[in-house]
């Protein structure tokens, strides 16, 4: 009884931790999930059929579109500039600076970035201005920077820097020795790429898109604050339904919205597991 | 005279990089120094830094800035409070809790800012029915959200010392839990510290999901706010930081420089399928 109890207390210094965890983290993971299936305190499937409202519907597909689009964008010009710094000095104060902004603009961004777009391409924005002033274009148009095609260019401003953070350590996993054991084969550059550069990089090329695909779709401040009517993608409806208490006369639709997201992000975040697996595989 | 095919190799490289660097230098400084000539105009001609001064003389923007700055202290405290103990702990007395651990660290990385914030509005409630309606509560969310990237730099300097033997060494000696801690374990991982409090210092700063959903005004709502009626101000807060996010990160590049193929800690690389 005695030795139980002493092996069992080292445990007892995790609780603290665990509580914690409970309460801000579980806790409202549960409230979602259990309000996502309640109306009015008895179980129901409302919240969960307001999702098939058309409007919820637009928006999610939207979403999608959204992040697919900025994902395909982030992953390729980001794949590039990763390549771009990769061979050059890689202890260099030029690419610790770029990682460092990579950083910046990939995380830390948000409503930050919106504002800079702003200043840029809005109405009055320093480059519609100079278009307008001297080459007698407009750019602005109809707005297109508070709509779908705006979040896209505003969105690859931060997934672009965030594939360069992820694909970095994959493409330094890549041996001059390869390249020169190629070139001695008598490989030419697109032979190297098509038969061994690419190859084992792509399933990591892949992981850092899903990567993307998921960041996209959890973003939140960045549309916010550049979209401030209408509830074009899906974390906007979100906003709408807690803010206005009950929508489409739904009282407890974000709940169903916010389980929406989970699943989404749990699809990609499975697909990517299964790929990190497959490569981790081969690769150790 | 002909080239040898290595020397095409390297001049192609070249202009390879050069185009990359160029082309999608300009999509990234172009609203950046649009940012600077936006706030810095006035209305028919010549600059001004009214807007800029703002960041200190309007009042809501100065207790934005100075809220954000009080979580950012407050949340590196309870995150070093939370996270350090608890993972010295597992190496030392439950190594078989450390997968476990780990995953429930990385988490927050998979479920949605947004997404906790809808289910943590019922949880908010008894926060400031027992703490009174302060922005400052705020600490307990970000707490969760910096957690994982904290997790990866305490881990990494975690793993470059044997916290085994420092802890026996100082036991043997006569130290309690506390000391052990506080005074052996703590100096011996100040760089990855460091690494910690710096990450979540930026990431608490651009915060904006937690604070405007649950109506609290910190920096960044202050900023989106503001765009309403003086957007020069709010441009010129962004521009000034994002310039601070990129120092802080840059000083930490330097402070972990030691640490070899560093696998940067900001990557958003979880891995939900590693169940311990």
């Amino acid at each position: 009884m005695k030795t139980r109890a002493r092996r069992l207390l080292p445990t007892l210094g995790l609780v603290p931790f665990l509580g914690y965890l409970t309460v801000f983290l579980f806790i409202p993971t549960i409230i979602i999930v259990v309000g996502a299936f309640t109306d009015h305190g008895r179980a129901s499937l409302t919240n969960i059929q307001g999702l098939a409202n058309p409007t919820v519907w637009q928006a999610l597909k939207q979403s999608l579109i959204l992040s697919a689009s900025t994902a395909a964008i982030g992953a390729v010009f980001g794949s590039l500039l990763a390549y771009a710094l990769v061979s050059g000095n890689p202890s260099g104060l030029a690419r610790r600076a770029a990682t460092s902004v990579c950083g910046v603009l990939a995380q830390f961004g948000g409503v930050m970035l919106a504002f800079a777009f702003i200043a840029t391409l809005s109405y009055s924005g320093s480059l519609t201005d100079l278009l307008r002033d001297h080459a007698g274009i407009d750019i602005f148009g109809s707005g297109w920077l508070f709509a779908l095609p705006g979040l896209i260019l505003v969105y690859s401003y931060f997934q672009i820097p965030l594939m360069v953070i992820v694909f970095l350590p994959a493409l330094d996993g890549i041996r001059v020795q390869w390249r020169e054991a190629a070139e001695n084969l008598g490989a030419t550059t697109w032979q190297f790429w098509r038969h061994v550069g690419g190859p084992l990089l792509f399933p990591a090329f892949l992981g850092s898109a899903l990567l993307l695909f998921a960041n996209a779709f959890a973003s939140y401040a960045t549309a916010a604050a550049l979209v401030s009517q209408g509830n074009p993608i899906t974390p906007l409806y979100i906003r709408a339904a807690l803010t206005s208490e009950i929508i489409l006369g739904r009282q407890n639709l974000a709940y169903a919205l916010a389980l929406e997201m989970i699943v989404v992000v749990a699809i990609v975040m499975a697909a990517y597991a299964l790929l990190v697996r497959r490569t981790s595989k081969w690769l150790s | 005279m002909s080239r040898t095919p290595r020397q095409q190799r390297a001049r192609r490289l070249r202009t390879f990089r050069i185009t990359v660097f160029v082309a999608l230098g300009l999509f990234f400084l172009v609203p950046l120094i649009s940012m600077a000539e936006y706030s810095t105009r006035v209305n028919g001609g010549g600059r001004s830094g009214a807007a800029w001064a703002a960041l200190v003389t309007d009042p809501d923007l100065r207790s934005g800035i100075l809220t954000s700055l009080e979580l950012a202290v407050l949340t590196v405290v309870g995150m070093i409070v939370l996270l350090v103990p608890t993972m010295v702990w597992v190496r030392l007395r439950v190594p078989k809790a450390a997968r476990t651990i780990e995953f429930l660290c990385l988490l927050p990385l998979t479920i949605p800012a947004l997404v906790i914030v809808v289910g943590i509005a019922p949880v908010y409630a008894w926060v400031t029915y027992f703490l009174g309606n302060s922005a400052l509560t705020l600490t307990f969310a970000y707490v969760v959200l910096v957690l994982p990237y904290s997790f990866r730099a305490l881990d990494a300097g975690l793993s470059g010392i044997d916290v085994q033997t420092l802890s026996d060494a100082a036991r043997s000696l006569g130290a309690g839990w506390f000391t052990v801690i506080a005074r052996v374990i703590v100096p011996n991982i100040a760089s990855a510290l460091l690494s910690a409090a710096f990450i979540s210092v930026a990431l608490v700063l651009g915060e904006y999901t937690f604070a405007s959903l649950l109506d609290f005004q910190n920096m960044q709502v202050v900023i989106d706010y503001l765009g309403k009626s003086n957007s020069q101000a709010s441009v010129a807060a962004s521009l000034a930081a994002l310039i601070f996010g990129f120092l802080l990160l840059l000083l930490l590049t330097l402070v972990g420089r030691r640490r070899r193929g560093e696998p940067a800690v900001l990557a958003p690389t979880p891995q939900p399928g590693q169940e311990g």
